[in-house]
C-alpha cells in the first residue's frame, strides 16, 4: 500500500501539486487521471522520488519515503518498477540484456537463473524469440511490454506506469491495460498508473484519483466515474462524442 | 559560481553509494574501447601532421646558418611533448570524446533512461559516468604516447621527404639536451586533460532537460566548455611545475 499526505510541488515559483493526499492499495489497479498539465507526471516523479515534495510525505507500507535516509530510499527503490512513457529501454541494449539489467545490477544471481527469469519475465508480456532484437527494432507495443517486463523482472512490490498507452492504437492500448491489471492481481502488488485515456479508465480503474489544477478533486472506481456530479470530472469524462452519447 | 558548485557536487556523486566492484569492470573496458580505442586513428592523423608541419615551419623560420639543423627536431621535439601531444590531443579529444558523452548521456536524459535507473536504485552518475572518467584517464596519457611518437616520426619523415633536415640530424637533436622531466609534465598534463573532458562533458549531458535540440547544445557547449578548462588547467600545470 502507498499513502500520500499533502503532497505540494512548485517549479519555479509555481504551484503544481496543491495538497494532495491518497491511499493506492495493493493488489489493485490505482489511476491517477486527469487533463494534460494537471500534475499527474509530477505527481508520480515524486510518489517515486525523482522529484523531492516541497511538502507532505509519501509512505511506502508505513515507511516514511520522503524522509527516508539515502539507505531507506535505495531499499524502497528496489521494491519499484517503473514503466516509462516512452519505453525507457536502454538503447545499446537487446531486449534480453535490457530486462536482465536490473539482475545483473542489483542480485547475485548466478547466469542461468537471471536468463530463467528473464524468459520468464518476457513470456508473462506474451513476447517471445524477441530476446536478441535492439529497441530500435521492436514496435511501441512491444517497448511497453519490455519495459513491463524489466519493471517486475526484480519482483517488484511496486509498479508504476507513466502514460501507457501513449502513441498506441486503441487495441494495443487495451492490451497493455490488461497486462497491467493482471500482473497487479497475479503478483499482488500495488499499481499505479498515470493516463488520461479514458479507455484505460474504464477497463482496469479499480481505484481512480482525478486531478484538476493541481487539486484532488475526485476520487471513486470505475464503476461510479460516470455518475459524478463534479463537473470537471464530467468534463472530462464526457469530452468526447462516444461518451456523451453512452450518457445519453 | 552556481554551475562550477553543481559540478563539484556533481563529481562528489561519482564516488557516493557505488553499485559492486565488478558491475564498474565490464563497463570501464567498453568505455576504454568506446573513448580510447576509438580515437586511435584521429589521434594518429592529428599527431602526425602536426609534427610533419612543425618540423617545415620550424625549419622555414630557422634562416640563420649559425643554428645548427639539428635544433629544428630539437624545438619538434619540446614542442610535441610539452604541448602538441597532451595539450592539442586534449582539444581534439574533446571535439570527439567530449561530444559523444554529452550526446549519450543528454539523450539518455531526455529519453527517460537516466530516471529509469534511479527509480532501480542505482546512483545514475555513478554509474553512467565513473566509468567513462576512469576509462579516459587510463586512455588518454596512452593516446598522448602515442600521438607523441607519431608527431616526432611524423616530423621526422617531413623532414627527410624534404631535404630540410638529414635523418642523423633529426635524431641527434631529438637526443640532444633531453629533459625527461618533459614527459613526466606532459603525463601529470594527459591525466588532468582527461578528467576534465570526460567530468565536464559528462557534467553537462547529465544535466540536460528539453529535447533534440538541448542535446545538441549540451554537445556544444561540453567542447566548449572542456576547451576552456583544458586551456586554463595547461597555464596553470605550466606555471606551477615547470
Amino acid at each position: 500500500m502507498i499513502e500520500i499526505k499533502n503532497i505540494h510541488k512548485s517549479f519555479d515559483g509555481k504551484e503544481i501539486l496543491k495538497g494532495i493526499s491518497g491511499v493506492f492499495d495493493k493488489g489493485k489497479t490505482n489511476l491517477i487521471i486527469g487533463a494534460s498539465g494537471t500534475g499527474k507526471s509530477v505527481l508520480l516523479k515524486c510518489i517515486v522520488g525523482l522529484f523531492q515534495p516541497d511538502d507532505g510525505d509519501v509512505f511506502y507500507d508505513g515507511r516514511d519515503f520522503t524522509h527516508a535516509d539515502r539507505n531507506l530510499k535505495i531499499e524502497v527503490r528496489r521494491e519499484i518498477g517503473m514503466l516509462f512513457q516512452g519505453g525507457a529501454l536502454f538503447d545499446s541494449k537487446t531486449v534480453e540484456q535490457n530486462v536482465m539489467f536490473p539482475l545483473n545490477v542489483l542480485t547475485n544471481m548466478s547466469q542461468e537463473e537471471k536468463l530463467d527469469r528473464v524468459n520468464f519475465c518476457l513470456k508473462r508480456v506474451d513476447l517471445e524469440n524477441v530476446n536478441d532484437q535492439m529497441p530500435s527494432e521492436i514496435s511501441g507495443g512491444m517497448k511497453k511490454r519490455v519495459g513491463i517486463a524489466r519493471a517486475i523482472v526484480n519482483n517488484s512490490q511496486y509498479l508504476f506506469c507513466d502514460e501507457p498507452n501513449s502513441g498506441l492504437d486503441p487495441q494495443t492500448s487495451i492490451r497493455i491495460d490488461n497486462l497491467i491489471q493482471e500482473i497487479t492481481q497475479e503478483f499482488d502488488i500495488t499499481t499505479i498508473v498515470v493516463t488520461h485515456d479514458m479507455n484505460s479508465v474504464m477497463e482496469i480503474g479499480d481505484y481512480i484519483m482525478f486531478l484538476h489544477q493541481g487539486h484532488k478533486v475526485w476520487e471513486g472506481t470505475e464503476n461510479n466515474i460516470a455518475h459524478s456530479d463534479v463537473q470537471e470530472l464530467n468534463d472530462f469524462v464526457f469530452a468526447n462524442k462516444l461518451m456523451r452519447s453512452l450518457r445519453a | 559560481m552556481k554551475s562550477i558548485g553543481k559540478y563539484i557536487i556533481f563529481i562528489g556523486l561519482l564516488f557516493s553509494n557505488r553499485e559492486k566492484f565488478s558491475t564498474y569492470v565490464k563497463l570501464i573496458l567498453e568505455e576504454c574501447v568506446s573513448i580510447g580505442v576509438n580515437s586511435i586513428v584521429l589521434v594518429a592523423i592529428v599527431a602526425t601532421f602536426i609534427g610533419a608541419v612543425s618540423t617545415i615551419q620550424t625549419a622555414y623560420n630557422l634562416v640563420s646558418p649559425f643554428i645548427p639543423r639539428y635544433v629544428i627536431s630539437q624545438v619538434v621535439r619540446d614542442l610535441t611533448i610539452l604541448e602538441l601531444a597532451p595539450s592539442i590531443m586534449a582539444i581534439v579529444f574533446a571535439g570527439k570524446v567530449g561530444s559523444h558523452i554529452a550526446g549519450e548521456l543528454g539523450t539518455m536524459r531526455i529519453t527517460e533512461q537516466i530516471d529509469a535507473l534511479e527509480v532501480m536504485g542505482i546512483n545514475s552518475a555513478s554509474y553512467l559516468v565513473l566509468p567513462k572518467v576512469i576509462a579516459a584517464i587510463i586512455t588518454y596519457p596512452l593516446l598522448v604516447i602515442i600521438a607523441g611518437y607519431l608527431a616526432i616520426a611524423g616530423g621526422y619523415m617531413a623532414g627527410a621527404a624534404t631535404g630540410v633536415i638529414t635523418g642523423a640530424e633529426y635524431i641527434y637533436g631529438l637526443r640532444v639536451d633531453f629533459n625527461p622531466f618533459t614527459v613526466t609534465f606532459a603525463m601529470i598534463k594527459s591525466l588532468v586533460f582527461a578528467f576534465l573532458v570526460a567530468s565536464i562533458s559528462a557534467y553537462k549531458g547529465f544535466y540536460t532537460s528539453g529535447g533534440a535540440l538541448e542535446v545538441g547544445k549540451a554537445s556544444t557547449s561540453a567542447v566548449t566548455n572542456s576547451c576552456i578548462a583544458v586551456l586554463c588547467a595547461d597555464y596553470l600545470l605550466a606555471q606551477l611545475l615547470l
